[in-house]
């Protein structure tokens, strides 16, 4: 956090000088380390063993928040009886379908029914569970699609009448289960699994445990280091567990704080340039399930729950998108939007382009050519390009790989041959437009335009605001009915200055939403699905209220108290920390006043406290919803996670996960040990590509495995800037970090006869590369099983461009992919390691070759579903 | 009498500023110096482009160019700091490795020529309709699709939320669905 988000990182040191211990677990030695209490060194990859471990203690101790677990958790509820654990099936859940690579969810769902459901009501009840088991089959159509990321703002669909036990005995309820399915991570195995000694794991739960409950709250902060994994979703998922079971969630000083890399990284997922959803988290319809919006509706909303009123958001931006055209007679233009199939994610994307079905692409502030992973099929798919735009600051690798990348000189690709056009725009600067970026805080903040973009930058809204009016114009007069879309579009924004640049408040208006008078709305409640409202995006509504643009607010923080309500806005509403309303204990009292944030008010009748009660503020908690409630009016006064469908959070996730839902220990893709806890080497449901440029390492237990014999792990420096377009080209960046290096460990220095400031040869299945060689005992050897194993650091910034320049560590990493969000695993991998440059030419293609000769690597290899040990 | 010259250690035996803290030490030249930011014309309330902490930052302004980027002290995300990108902040934006003209390659040439924005941008939405002409599907497997596989985008996450609006609601509606960004990244 230090490195990567520095000013950031002042909270915690501030924290610290008020008396907090700050753990740094990371297999690198960093600036984080230098200034924290503790360090913790592991093998990347393993977080799911150490932090399973960390549950096992917590349970077997008796450290949990047992209150907090019993009324705000699914820890009493019972799971269904057909379900079956790894512990059950050496390592994988039932469910599991070896040909599809899939899971059916089916049996990991709450038990519901015996409970017999109240007189009168049992045809209504039968009724939903037809519904719920319809909502199944949808849900299993899209499993390979990175559905879950529809629960972006809030829990996927479950019945709301589970049944529960309040003592958390019954075998059957999710505790019970949870403690059995984590009694294997004990510390001897996290040891032998992480190579974290035992005394310093135990030092670790135990602080964290000592930190944690009614007085006290822990936070968790990550970034990549977890979502780049094959696991990544399960490492949060993990994680989440835990702080749910110390009761760290919705508390102040507590929750998982996702660092995250750039400046509207969350903003771009709230509004989303992602394939699987539209504005607000409302999933993309998936071709011939979600057939029109009654279908789409009854598919994806909850009973209970705000997502309860999913058809009025989608309503909404219906008619924000279509406008007049969107009417109830034609289901609000719903037809209109193209469906999804499958995955489309940026990596299926990138095989749509070597196949040739996808012959244009677009690429806006992001630098594939060496930012994505496997950095040469992303070449080789820009190389079948008919066009490409490229809209940056300067000629980054992406803008150039046709005439100087590296398949030009070992001669993979000649220049004449290339047929893709290539257009570079210049973008302007964030000082030369107006727009609001939302932080790693789901806050918005406004950034005012202080000049005009200089000779022919422009801003992306220009851009995209004048080639939509220009494609309109083009198709005005077309009969086709594939151009009707385009034609009824609304598109009406008031341009400014002398380069006609659209107004981006007015486009923040659009989103926040208005009425059918068009006053802007100012809470998400107001959405009808009648058609009388429009919203761009339903989780932003009351950014523009009252006309006023909320997310340019800069009260100094010296002026306010000291949640900063009135800096920026945050969604939902303006809450800075969501599911508030579990800071107060059931009966609405805060937990202990030391950590009291808001809070039940008897006299007042309402929730009062430092920030905006993320809960109805006259819903008293002693509330209870009348038999037959649905959506928000179903949510007890006790229900504090009102996005989930049962207003519960889930130590067990019954549905929304596409790889269990339960966390489980896997090795990484390409990793030099077999899993020690189960037979099952892999997530069975990992994606994997099989292409001749994206080959994978045997298993540790077959022959070649030794020719890959260390971890490879990536990360970012303080002086840059991910894929290093916005920092190669600054002349400070680029003399603070002049170049691509790598980090070893004196005795791996040794061992491979590496120089200090000398050159090493960095070689993977995939592909090779060279850099300068640190020699530093941050890079510490880990002993696990036995061995002593290196793990060499590699910096992902560079790329052959720019004033600081170097190859890129993505050249090295395989497309091997979450099955939730189809994130690539690229912290956590293997490679050999060898002094001097790396070849030039076709030698540098025959040496990733003899390689995977060595490793007797075939089309089939690490490509397995089930054990692979 | 000739008046001596202003020799910083002989004003500083001889005057109060004994310590050389003040204006013994200072030359004509030093004297006259001042910070860039005290003249502008105007300061633009702004936050980094960088990361997602959201760092506040003052932009100043000079005859319609930017000439400073510093913290800004009132926000209570970052109280005025800054870290090594967002001090450098004032090259990304200024920068001489910037580029200001628009670049086209054509099929197999060997080189970028230089090309006319209001020309450029036109060839890119004749492109976009003719992609999408050719890729339509109506259908796939008897099921409705209402789409192009032929166009895709990748970037957002450094853009403004505005900007990702526009770019998700032209692209959706003309039926490219390949739309993707850092954040699966």
């Amino acid at each position: 956090m230090a490195e990567c988000h520095p000013v950031g990182f002042q909270w915690v040191m501030e924290a610290k000088a008020r008396g907090a211990t700050v753990i740094h677990v990371d297999p690198r030695y960093t600036r984080t380390s230098a200034v924290a209490d503790l360090h913790v060194p592991l093998r990347a990859g393993t977080d799911i063993a150490f932090l399973g471990g960390i549950i096992n203690y917590v349970i077997e101790h008796e450290r949990y928040f047992r209150d907090y677990v019993i009324a705000y958790t699914n820890g009493p509820t019972l799971i269904s009886e057909e379900f079956k654990d790894t512990e059950d099936l050496d390592g994988v859940f039932s469910g599991l379908d070896a040909e599809q690579r899939k899971y059916d969810f089916h049996s990991w769902e709450y038990q519901t029914g015996t409970v017999q459901a109240a007189s009168g009501h049992r045809e209504m009840e039968a009724e939903k569970a037809a519904r719920h088991q319809e909502r199944h089959r949808a849900e299993a159509a899209k499993s390979k699609t990175a559905h879950g990321e529809s629960h972006g703002s809030g829990g996927a669909a479950v019945p709301g009448n589970a049944d529960r036990d309040e003592s958390m005995q019954d075998p059957r309820c999710v505790f019970q289960v949870l403690k059995r399915h984590f009694s294997r991570y004990t510390p001897e195995v996290v040891e032998q699994i992480c190579g974290v000694p035992k005394e310093l794991f135990l030092t670790v739960c135990e602080t964290l445990s000592d930190n944690s409950g009614r007085d006290r709250t822990s936070a968790f902060c990550y970034a990549v280091g977890w979502t780049q994994h094959s696991v990544g979703v399960q490492y949060i998922r993990t994680a989440a567990i835990l702080q749910l079971l110390l009761g760290n969630i919705g508390r102040p000083g507590g929750g998982i704080l996702a660092l995250r890399g750039h400046a509207s990284i969350q903003g771009s997922t709230d509004i989303p340039t992602l394939f699987n959803l539209l504005p607000g988290y409302l999933p993309m319809p998936h071709a011939g399930v979600d057939v029109d919006l009654d279908t789409y509706v009854a598919g994806e909303e909850t009973e209970k729950g705000f997502w309860g009123e999913m058809r009025s958001y989608m309503v909404s931006l219906l008619k924000a998108w279509w406008g007049d055209t969107a009417t109830p007679e034609n289901d609000f233009c719903y037809d209109y939007l193209p469906r999804i199939s499958g995955s489309h994610s940026t990596y299926e994307t990138v095989m749509a382009q070597l196949d040739g079905t996808c012959k244009g692409y677009f690429v806006v502030g992001e630098n594939p050519a060496v930012g994505s992973a496997n950095a040469k099929m992303q070449r080789l798919a820009m190389a079948k390009l008919d066009w490409l735009v490229v809209r940056d600051f300067s000629l980054i690798e992406s803008a150039t790989w046709w005439k100087d990348g590296p398949e030009i000189e070992t001669g993979e690709l000649e220049t004449k041959d290339i047929a893709t056009e290539v257009f570079f725009f210049p973008a302007a600067a964030h000082t030369e437009k107006n727009g609001s970026f939302t932080n790693t805080q789901r806050m918005l903040q406004w950034h005012h335009a202080a000049i005009e973009p200089p000779q022919h930058a422009r801003s992306d809204l220009w851009f995209y605001y004048h080639l939509g009016r220009l494609i309109k114009a083009k198709l005005a007069g077309s009969s086709e009915a594939m151009d009707r879309p385009v034609q009824d579009l609304t598109w009406h924004y008031p341009t400014e200055g002398s380069i006609a640049e659209p107004s981006a408040e007015a486009v923040l208006a659009e989103i926040n939403g208005y009425d059918a008078d068009g006053t802007p709305l100012s809470s998400y409640e107001q959405l009808r699905e009648d058609g009388s409202t429009a919203c761009g995006c339903w989780i932003y509504t009351g950014c523009y209220r009252d006309g006023v643009n909320q997310a340019a607010r800069r009260k100094p923080w010296r002026e306010q108290s000291w949640v900063a309500p009135e800096w920026g806005w945050a969604w939902p509403a303006n809450r800075r920390i969501i599911y508030n309303r579990a800071s107060a204990d059931p009966d609405g009292k805060p937990w202990s006043e030391r950590k009291a944030y808001i809070w039940w008010d008897d006299d007042q009748a309402r929730w009062i406290g430092h920030d905006v009660p993320d809960f109805d503020v006259h819903k008293s908690p002693w509330y209870r919803p009348p038999v037959g409630a649905t959506a928000a009016e179903a949510l007890s006064g006790v229900d504090p996670f009102v996005m989930q469908a049962d207003g519960k959070a889930w130590l067990f996730a019954p549905t929304g996960l596409q790889d269990g839902p339960l966390p489980a220990h896997y090795e990484p893709q390409d990793s030099p040990f077999a899993n020690l806890l189960y037979g099952q080497q892999r997530n069975p449901v990992r994606v994997v590509f099989s292409n001749r440029h994206n080959r994978l390492h045997p298993s540790p237990s077959e022959q070649g495995s030794s020719v890959f014999p260390y971890v490879l792990t990536t990360y970012r420096l303080t002086e840059h800037h991910t894929a290093g377009g916005m920092s190669r080209w600054q002349p400070y960046l680029a003399e603070l970090q002049p170049e691509m290096f790598c980090e070893v460990h004196p005795e791996l220095a040794k061992e491979r006869e590496l120089e200090h400031l000398g050159w090493a040869t960095i070689v993977t299945a995939r592909g090779v590369i060279e850099a300068r060689v640190l020699v530093t005992e941050r890079m510490a050897p880990i002993t696990v099983q036995g061995r002593r194993i290196h793990q060499i650091g590699l910096p992902y910034h560079w790329g052959p461009n720019g004033y600081s320049r170097g190859d890129a560590a993505n050249e090295l990493a395989a497309i091997v992919l979450d099955p939730n969000v189809h994130i690539q695993e690229v912290k956590a991998f293997t490679g050999d390691i060898r002094p001097g440059r790396r070849p030039r030419g076709p030698a540098s293609v025959a040496l990733v070759e003899e390689y995977q000769r060595r490793a007797g690597i075939t089309r089939s290899t690490g490509t397995e579903v089930r054990g692979g040990r | 009498m000739t008046k001596l010259p202003k020799w910083p250690v002989l004003e500083q035996l001889i005057g109060p500023d004994r310590l050389g803290r003040g204006k013994s030490v200072k030359s004509e030249h030093s004297e006259h110096l001042h910070a860039r930011v005290s003249d502008a014309d105007r300061v633009v309330k702004s936050v980094c482009p960088y990361c997602a902490v959201g760092c506040g930052q003052n932009v100043f302004v000079k005859d319609e160019k930017v000439v400073h980027i510093e913290g800004d002290p009132d926000s209570p995300v970052s109280r005025g700091r800054l870290c090594p990108k967002g001090s450098a902040s004032l090259q990304l934006t200024t920068g001489e490795a910037r580029r200001y003209e628009v670049l086209y390659r054509r099929p197999h040439a060997s080189d970028f020529e230089v090309l006319d924005l209001d020309r450029a941008m036109d060839m890119v939405a004749e492109r976009v309709i003719k992609t999408r002409r050719e890729t339509w599907q109506w259908e796939q497997e008897g099921k409705r699709m209402r789409r192009t596989l032929g166009i895709a985008s990748l970037g957002g996450a450094t853009l403004d939320n505005e900007e990702n609006y526009l770019m998700k609601k032209l692209y959706t509606a003309i039926g490219a669905i390949q739309i993707e960004n850092q954040a699966r990244i």
